[in-house]
């Protein structure tokens, strides 16, 4: 048994929290969150530099190795510092479709330019009528002749603004909840019919709504087999699901640390607050929350990791998803609420931390869905 | 004990609801509906209805203009105006420094205040925390010198609800710092339109400033606006914040955001075929929050057939405060999980006046998240929870 960090993982970490001493504060972040595209162009070329953006690829995709605990260490980092860049759709969610889908030529030119970011991807899975559950795709991909047309709405897409294509998820046959019969098809952003409205989100990344009218593809824009591509969406949103596990306990382990600080320096009634025993124990309830979303959470990326079936894998990443969600809103609001006035406001950085775990707790299904799922596989 | 309501006062609810439906403007309830803010002009319009009617304050004393109303007239009547969504007055003028000038103010005062108060053609805001005198209210730090028959005031306050719309504000200042804390402080009324009255708006997280911190620097106040007598402010600070508590369990909000909930969870997919108000977890959460409702509702109902009898709210009204805002704060939680995915858009402009843009996502899911993040503040302002929890322990319980 050894939980201890590889060198790689270890040096992951180290170059994060240097990245972020050195270029994210508060201020900077307000910045990049002010600008026209909302993240900034010049970060992103760093974390290609480093080599962050290869994280999630194996070794035969020119990638670090795609290991969950790899991810999780760097996740964790980037929840750290509230970061916005989209690493997630970009090197996650598209750069992992791509990987398992496409086996043809193709698929080392679109690697290539996730990992040396030089492209702008976003990935278009889920539907209101779906909530979480992937396999309920209404969005339609009819064959006519050597061309695909497809019809629907995808919602929450996160990067779509900024994205040059846009990997969509539709149906091709079967019922509306059918396993079989999704594809994924590589659209170009700018294509006729495609219309993306766009909107800041609340924990200031970039997101649309994308709405897709008869949009025209060739055949060939399909990744991977028609109909076939359900284990790979679910793969590659299961290792996604502990991304933003990961990033929720750093983010959360800001909130506890940021309020634990707090009560030590605000002064009512002649003494710091935090030498209340009221605070006291919320505080230390705060804690362990924080350290069983944390647990949990390697749990689920060492799982990732191993060679246990898929069922045990997705078994607990909804253990890890679930048990997150409820730390989330424990810790997130008993934040806000030791903090009293000054947390619900914008201007100190404990109420930007709650909006991205706010956030992160609905990416991919909140506790709830998953413990549903979990009770189901 | 009997909480059935007579014939007559059956009657009365009927009229009151008549008269709502009839004349709270149908653009102002549309807005409502879809989570829209009411300008200040929309709210003083609906005032100034109610005042034509006769019901702009059903709580003051008939002397003043109040409408001489049972207890339970008064509960059915602000039933019936939270089932509609239409708004209360803002508090600040009528129900929370009208109570103290009719108590403690001269003649002369009532005379000046009262009557715009009721009319609503002077809006008024609230200054007592400070950046460093929140929970501790007390160790407030403004002062107030006496100079001939002006008060100079020099100080800041924070956290005032719609300061940039007021014309008046109350302050708790100190005119007295070589005495214990609570012994030293006065009421006092200023003119917003003081010279040396500056105002920053504080952003909140929804996006929205809706509160300010307010700077007073030499600001000279005529010492006819003190309120009582000079150091006596405590006493008359702590009735008012008695009257904020029984007016925050806001049961008939609650009552209006649980249908909404329940209608919103009946036309959410679960995404599995069927509609979450079938999905058992958030059917369990429902319930709990119906029947905490429901229990709350007769807390409320106790306290009110107390002060009908006429005892003072006691200490255990802070159960209301506790109890009601955290119940409300569930409800914004469960939006937000039924909208889900759509509660991810940040674009507060959407539901402010005169939004001229595409609506993003269905109903009004965009609003959720923000106001699960505005709501938070229930549980911290009018005294926080703990502070609440604290009165419980100290003064119910004898700790």
């Amino acid at each position: 048994m050894d939980f201890s960090y590889t060198e790689v993982q270890q040096m992951l970490q180290d170059q994060v929290q240097k990245f972020v001493q050195k270029s994210y504060d508060f201020e900077t972040r307000n910045k990049i969150i002010a600008s026209e595209k909302g993240y900034s162009e010049e970060n992103w070329a760093l974390f290609a530099e480093l080599g962050w953006l290869t994280v999630p690829f194996t070794e035969d995709d020119g990638g670090l190795g795609g290991s969950a605990v790899d991810l999780m260490v760097m996740m964790e980092e980037f929840g750290k510092a509230n970061l916005v860049e989209p690493y997630l759709a970009n090197a996650v969610l598209a750069g992992g479709l791509i990987s398992r889908l496409v086996d043809d030529g193709r698929k080392s030119e679109l690697l290539e330019a996730v990992m040396s970011g030089t492209s702008q991807l976003a990935c278009a899975y889920a539907e209101t009528g779906g909530r979480y559950n992937l396999a309920r795709v209404s969005t339609t991909a009819t064959v006519d002749g050597d061309a695909i047309i497809i019809d629907g709405e995808k919602v929450a897409v996160l990067n779509a603004p900024n994205a040059e294509k846009i990997l969509v998820v539709a149906r091709e046959s079967g019922a509306e909840t059918d396993r079989e019969g999704i594809s994924v098809f590589l659209v170009p952003a700018d294509a006729a019919g495609l219309q993306i409205q766009s909107f800041p989100t609340i924990d200031g990344k970039r997101a649309g709504i994308v709405r897709l009218n008869s949009v025209k593809v060739s055949v060939t824009d399909r990744l991977g087999v028609a109909g076939g591509a359900l284990p790979a969406l679910e793969q590659v949103i299961d290792l996604a699901t502990v991304g933003v596990c990961a990033e929720a306990v750093g983010a959360l382990e800001m909130l506890l640390q940021k309020t634990v600080e707090y009560s030590k320096t605000r002064t009512q009634f002649g003494v710091p607050i935090g030498t209340f025993q009221a605070l006291q124990h919320r505080m230390a309830d705060m804690f362990i929350e924080c350290q069983l979303a944390r647990s949990i959470t390697i749990m689920a990326a060492m799982k990732l990791d191993s060679n246990v079936s898929v069922e045990e894998k997705s078994k607990a990443v909804s253990a890890a998803k679930s048990k997150v969600g409820n730390a989330i809103t424990l810790v997130g609001q008993e934040a806000i609420q030791i903090h009293g006035g000054i947390g619900t406001t914008e201007e100190l950085d404990v109420g930007h931390f709650f909006k991205r775990v706010t956030a992160l707790n609905v990416m991919f299904g909140d506790a709830d869905f998953h413990s549903e799922r979990f009770a189901a596989l | 004990m009997n909480a059935d309501f007579t014939p007559e006062e059956l009657a009365f609810q009927e009229e009151v609801r008549t008269f709502l439906e009839q004349e709270f403007p149908k653009e102002m309830k549309a807005k409502v509906d879809a989570n829209i803010r009411l300008s200040k002009e929309e709210a003083v319009r609906w005032q100034k209805i109610l005042y034509k009617k006769g019901w702009a304050a059903p709580n003051w004393p008939e002397e003043y203009g109040g409408t001489g109303w049972t207890a339970t007239q008064k509960y059915i009547f602000a039933t019936e105006m939270g089932l509609i969504g239409a708004p209360e007055p803002v508090a600040f003028g009528m129900k929370m420094v009208a109570p103290v000038i009719m108590s403690y103010g001269t003649e002369e005062q009532k005379k000046r205040f009262l009557p715009d108060i009721l009319e609503s053609n002077v809006w008024w805001c609230q200054g007592y925390s400070e950046p460093n005198s929140g929970s501790d209210l007390a160790s407030l730090k403004t002062t107030a010198v006496r100079e001939g028959d002006e008060y100079i005031v020099n100080g800041n306050k924070t956290w005032n609800t719609y300061g940039q719309y007021a014309d008046w504000i109350f302050c708790l200042v100190r005119t007295d710092s070589t005495v214990k804390k609570q012994e030293g402080i006065s009421f006092l009324l200023i003119d917003m339109k003081s010279p040396g009255i500056s105002l920053k708006p504080i952003v909140l997280l929804d996006g929205h400033a809706e509160v300010n911190e307010v700077f007073f620097d030499d600001v000279r106040v005529p010492a006819e606006n003190l309120i009582g007598e000079e150091n006596k402010g405590w006493t008359y600070a702590k009735l008012l914040l008695t009257h904020e508590r029984t007016n925050i369990a806001g049961v008939p909000r609650s009552k209006r955001r649980l249908q909404a909930l329940k209608r919103t969870a009946a036309a959410t997919d679960d995404g599995f075929g069927g509609m979450m108000d079938q999905n058992a977890s958030f059917r369990q959460k429902l319930t709990a929050v119906e029947i905490q409702l429901q229990a709350l509702e007769y807390a409320e109902l106790r306290t009110l057939a107390a002060l009908s009898v006429g005892k003072a709210p006691g200490p255990e009204s802070s159960i209301l405060k506790i109890v009601g805002t955290e119940l409300a704060q569930k409800m914004d939680e469960m939006f937000v999980e039924l909208a889900g995915y759509h509660c991810l858009p940040f674009v507060p402009e959407q539901f402010e006046d005169g939004f001229q843009g595409e609506a993003i996502g269905p109903g009004t899911t965009a609003a959720t998240a923000l106001t699960y993040f505005n709501m938070r503040k229930l549980s911290i302002f009018g005294g926080s929870n703990e502070i609440q929890r604290n009165i419980i322990s100290k003064a119910v319980l004898g700790l």
